[in-house]
């Protein structure tokens, strides 16, 4: 991909500049600038624009537990900052340049509808994405693909307003042939590089996601907790209103999927679904070998998806002894409902106090009376 | 000339190749170290919470004072041989969590303490933590291995022997009831 930005830049700066050394230092110019930006203020940015609200340990215990033992397993040295996005859809997502700065995000969708296991699954993989340092080379390769897709755009904006009148007058001194073959190069680049570059970007997204969903198998040691969330993720049909393209890699699944259209085998920076299921499904054990092997055997291919040096560091891992499935899901799912609404009314300062007859009043926190009257029994509380 | 050249040249090469085998030992070690220390945490909270556990348990279950007077006795135990080897405590530790384990199980049969806010907050906080126990000895024998690996392994294993790198136990649950239980899950 770097290489393809230096072509872009190389003949650009050919054409418009006459000298191709330009246009790179032009190309990488944007592109550091841009990196800076996205190194620096990237977690923040994204944190905000997804309206996520860091919680503690005392607001939601169990997803703080759930990601301090994964923080454990993947022996994480910090913890990481925990987010909740209050939006129905189910989905998740990491962020953070290094390990030590690292934060995750789940929506409130998630916290409702998956039980332990399943939260534990989704929280490895997003930890898995810390540890592996996706993010930031999610990061780096979103800029880049930025990069080249906004300088073909102007370039082509220039060429043809403005370029025409360039190419009468250099070719009258004789240079003319020479200065077409760079025009049609570069023509073909305008129009293929941010084709290409999307290819490649797409490709290092779906590799790093069956790397994540390897490592939560590894993590957990419990491959079906994951393959059970994924199949809740596939059925709901939501997106994720505050994601945008750049951020979309980060998520569990990618968060635009067409409305009403569930279960999308045709996402392009996540791989299907089904087959991540699939592959999940068919460990063998719980080590990078295993995970190999089943993506061999569900993809029907020769090569695996995962380079040889990644197997050999991990050794032989037996898969935790399943699970006996409790009679009744413990929280259930009204439960866990009601808990995820009680965590977003305090996250958003409201005041909750329950009336002797049993009714929740949510206070907002603009309320500034000192007491308030039960709308079903009348009493008055004190606020 | 020449000739020099190219034995400084093969010294320097083999003092580097030496260096980073012998700081890749260093760093897989204090690894292991740090992964028993995680341990070491998760296995103290879990002293903390015993008592309370048993504060609230109390009152609802006095039948089953064999079970309850069992949990305290294995952690009384576990904490006395806090300090000795990694095996001594893995054995005493593996008894402890069977020990819970049963309670818990028990549990079910009294809904009156299913029921209570209090237990309910105590029993993730139970799970949690002996989650985080699995987990933890699951990431201080990976490191251990590694380790361990790289101690008997050509061409690490000569750096390790000259400078007598030892290689780490492993934290194995020697309570053959406990290898066979299937983990305790509330979900």
């Amino acid at each position: 991909m770097g290489v393809l930005l230096l072509l872009v830049g190389y003949f650009m700066g050919l054409y418009f500049l006459g000298s191709g050394t330009g246009g790179i230092i032009i190309a990488l110019v944007i592109w550091a600038v841009m990196n800076l930006i996205a190194y620096f203020q990237g977690d923040s940015i994204l944190l905000t624009l997804s309206r996520a609200k860091k919680i503690g340990r005392d607001d939601h215990p169990r997803l703080y537990n759930i990601v301090e033992e994964m923080k454990i397993a993947s022996g994480l040295e910090k913890m990481p900052q925990i987010y909740i996005i209050d939006d129905p859809a189910l989905n998740a997502f990491a962020t953070g340049r290094d390990p030590n700065r690292a934060a995750v995000a789940v929506t409130s969708g998630l916290l409702r509808k998956l039980n332990r296991d399943e939260l534990q699954g989704v929280i490895a993989h997003e930890i898995a994405h810390v540890k592996n340092r996706d993010v930031l080379l999610m990061v780096m390769c979103g800029v880049l693909l930025g990069t080249i897709v906004i300088l073909a755009w102007y370039a082509s904006r220039f060429l043809i307003f403005g370029g025409m009148g360039r190419t009468r007058r250099s070719s009258s001194a004789g240079g003319g042939q020479a200065q077409l073959i760079i025009l049609a190069v570069a023509l073909v680049l305008m129009i293929l590089a941010p084709i290409v570059a999307q290819f490649i970007y797409f490709a290092i997204s779906r590799k790093r996601e069956y790397m994540a969903d390897a490592s939560s198998a590894l993590y957990t040691r419990y491959p079906e907790g994951l393959a059970s969330a994924l199949e809740k993720l596939a059925a709901s049909t939501g997106q994720v209103k505050s994601a945008n393209q750049a951020t979309a890699p980060m998520y569990i699944i990618n968060p635009f999927r067409k409305k009403g259209m569930a279960a999308s085998d045709l996402t392009s920076t996540h791989p299907p679904i089904s087959k991540r299921i699939r592959i999940l499904r068919a460990m063998a054990g719980a080590s990078f070998a295993n995970y190999d092997q089943a993506y061999r055997q569900v993809d029907k291919s020769q090569g695996g998806i995962m380079s040889t040096s990644t197997i050999d560091t991990a050794g032989v891992v037996p898969l935790a002894v399943a699970k006996p499935r409790a009679k009744e899901e413990k929280p259930s799912e009204a439960q866990r409902a009601r808990e995820t609404s009680d965590v977003m009314w305090r996250l958003n300062k409201y005041k909750t106090i329950t009336c002797d007859c049993g009714t929740k009043l949510r206070v907002p926190p603009k309320f500034k009376e000192p007491a308030i009257k039960c709308p079903h029994c009348g009493r008055i509380n004190p606020v | 000339m020449v000739a020099v050249y190219v034995i400084i040249g093969i010294a320097a090469i083999l003092l580097i190749v030496f260096i980073t085998i012998y700081n890749g030992l260093v760093r897989r070690r204090n690894q292991v170290k740090n992964a028993w220390a995680q341990i070491d945490v998760q296995l103290k909270r879990r002293y903390d919470l015993i008592p309370n556990l048993m504060e609230t348990v109390k009152g609802y279950m006095q039948h089953e004072r064999q079970t309850l007077e069992a949990v305290t006795k294995a952690r009384n135990l576990a904490q006395n041989v806090a300090s000795s080897g990694v095996g001594e405590r893995a054995k005493a530790e593996g008894e402890l969590s069977s020990a819970l384990a049963r309670l818990l199980v028990v549990v079910e049969n009294y809904p009156d303490l299913k029921a209570n806010q209090n237990f309910l907050a105590l029993q993730e906080e139970l799970t949690s933590t002996e989650n985080k126990i699995g987990f933890s000895r699951q990431y201080y024998n990976d490191s251990a291995l590694r380790y361990n690996n790289q101690t008997q392994m050509f061409p690490s294993s000569i750096v390790a022997s000259m400078t007598r790198f030892k290689a780490s136990e492993f934290f194995e649950v020697t309570v053959a009831e406990e290898r066979a239980a299937p983990k305790v899950s509330f979900t």
